[in-house]
């Protein structure tokens, strides 16, 4: 299972990367697609959505069921990758680079203190399987 | 929870297992849609032992039959399959069934998992009048695995080196595998060519390994419940506990054809017979979403502000590559290139109802 060391997680299975003091980016971990496996359709919110930390962000569908996806922090939606709304199966093919989610500018830093880190996530994935 | 005799194959094969109507079974042994892709290009073989199996013998056995089911057994032959309803009183759908008939006195019905209890003791009481008539129930002592694909022919031929396309589509034959009765049917669940083959529970993993065993270089695979519903919806198969139920009857389905007036009295005769005067209100249509988004069983179907049906069933359709279903709406509606909405989550989205079935195999 591959958990980046520059990123940081969810008990959900999101990650989230610090791209600059004020921004985030966002997408779910490998365990998660490989969980989900065929990944057929993403919905993502609008640009300029306000989003709660912890409250389903974006839906993603395998072939057999639907499944929500939390925001890993608080904040306003910058941008979504569109990519993955046309072609889903980037998500399963590379979930940390072209099948990004979103860009969240966050506006609440304190909450990255409950997000994990690889380490601890490797033990929470690990105790799901 | 119950198992079938493959379990542990299915466990060896990495099998994500899941509980299906009190049966532990195989959903997926890899990805649903290679899996999906493997049955309509090359074959694939499924453990479909959770479904129910009823012998039925008696000297009115022939006449039991036919009065609980809409379909006519008297235009079957010896070794012959018929697909048909059972129904209750008012024409509601008790089961769809496969009635398998070696003669006038002895009859095989395979039913849904999901109903087989019901099933039987529907049987049982319709039975008072056809006395002496035994049912007995097989599901265990009789395993049931389903060989389908265009290459399914082949691969079976192999197995057993032996001639099998004196078996036509929707016929059956006995033969002695291995010192046992096997039971072969040219039938299946996935629109492709292919066979179910039943067989003691205590040979059915020694068949498995054969099968598999004979025709793994030529890429034969398990294949799970996920793609098995892919393939079927794609084939416009329908589903019970989706499509159909005791509050839909077969002339509100697309499975009309199985009801025949004609061959005299059966259970729910009258009232199909009234609703068909009468007009029916309902249908169940085929359509494919035009908008982004895949449509799942109980969405609500709007045209306008109006809600006019559910969705029954719905999937991403891998051979299509579109999103599909099929959904039970106002008669009013039910005419091809209608279009109406689908309510997802928050949002409607636009559906096209067009012909079915989705996919036809190309005919060999």
């Amino acid at each position: 299972m591959n958990i980046p060391n520059e990123l940081l997680y969810t008990k959900t299975h999101e990650w989230v990367k610090k791209s600059t003091s004020k921004e985030v980016i966002m997408g779910i971990t490998d365990f998660a697609q490989q969980q989900l496996k065929d990944i057929v359709f993403v919905e993502l919110p609008s640009v300029g959505k306000e989003l709660k930390m912890g409250t389903p962000c974006a839906v993603v569908e395998s072939v057999k069921a639907a499944y929500d996806i939390y925001a890993p922090v608080s904040g306003k939606v910058l941008k979504i990758n569109q990519k993955i709304q046309e072609k889903p199966q980037l998500v399963n093919e590379d979930p940390y680079g072209e099948g990004w989610f979103l860009h969240i500018e966050i506006s609440n830093p304190n909450e990255f203190s409950s997000l994990l880190s690889p380490d601890q996530y490797r033990v929470a994935s690990e105790s799901e399987h | 929870m119950k198992k079938t005799q493959l379990y542990d194959t299915h466990l060896t094969c990495n099998a994500k297992m899941v509980s299906f109507h009190g049966y532990e079974m195989p959903l997926q042994y890899d990805s649903i849609i290679d899996e999906h892709h493997c049955v309509r290009k090359n074959a694939g073989l499924f453990d479909i032992s959770h479904m129910g199996r009823f012998a039925v013998s008696g000297d009115k056995a022939f006449q039991f039959i036919q009065q609980i089911i809409t379909n006519d057994v008297g235009q079957l032959a010896d070794k012959q399959v018929l697909y048909t309803p059972i129904c209750n009183e008012q024409g509601g759908i008790i089961d769809d069934i496969l009635v398998y008939k070696w003669h006038e006195k002895h009859f095989m019905l395979v039913v849904n998992c999901s109903n087989a209890e019901k099933d039987l003791s529907w049987l049982q009481k319709q039975a008072a009048n056809y006395q002496p008539l035994e049912i007995r129930d097989l599901t265990d002592s009789v395993s049931l695995i389903a060989l389908q694909g265009p290459q399914s022919i082949n691969m079976l031929e192999v197995a057993f080196e032996s001639k099998f396309d004196s078996i036509k589509r929707f016929y059956f034959d006995d033969y002695v595998w291995d010192g046992t009765r096997i039971t072969i049917s040219r039938t299946g669940y996935t629109g492709e060519d292919g066979f179910e083959i039943f067989v003691d529970s205590e040979q059915v993993v020694k068949l498995w390994n054969l099968l598999i065993g004979k025709n793994k270089q030529d890429g034969l695979r398990p294949i799970g419940l996920g793609a098995r519903d892919t393939l079927r919806l794609e084939a416009c198969l329908l589903l019970y506990g989706n499509d159909m139920d005791e509050t839909i009857t077969p002339l509100e389905t697309t499975i009309g054809w199985t009801v025949k007036f004609d061959k005299g009295n059966f259970v729910g005769r009258e009232s199909l017979l009234n609703q068909k005067t009468r007009g029916i209100d309902r249908k169940l249509v085929g359509f494919e979403m035009i908008d982004r988004g895949i449509p799942r069983q109980g969405y609500p179907v709007f045209k306008g502000n109006e809600i006019i049906g559910k969705v029954t069933s719905g999937s991403f359709s891998p051979s299509t590559n579109k999103n599909i279903g099929l959904s039970l709406i106002q008669s009013q509606y039910a005419k091809i290139g209608e279009e109406f909405q689908i309510q997802i989550r928050d949002n409607r989205y636009n559906a096209q109802i067009v012909k079915t079935p989705f996919y036809s195999r190309i005919k060999r």
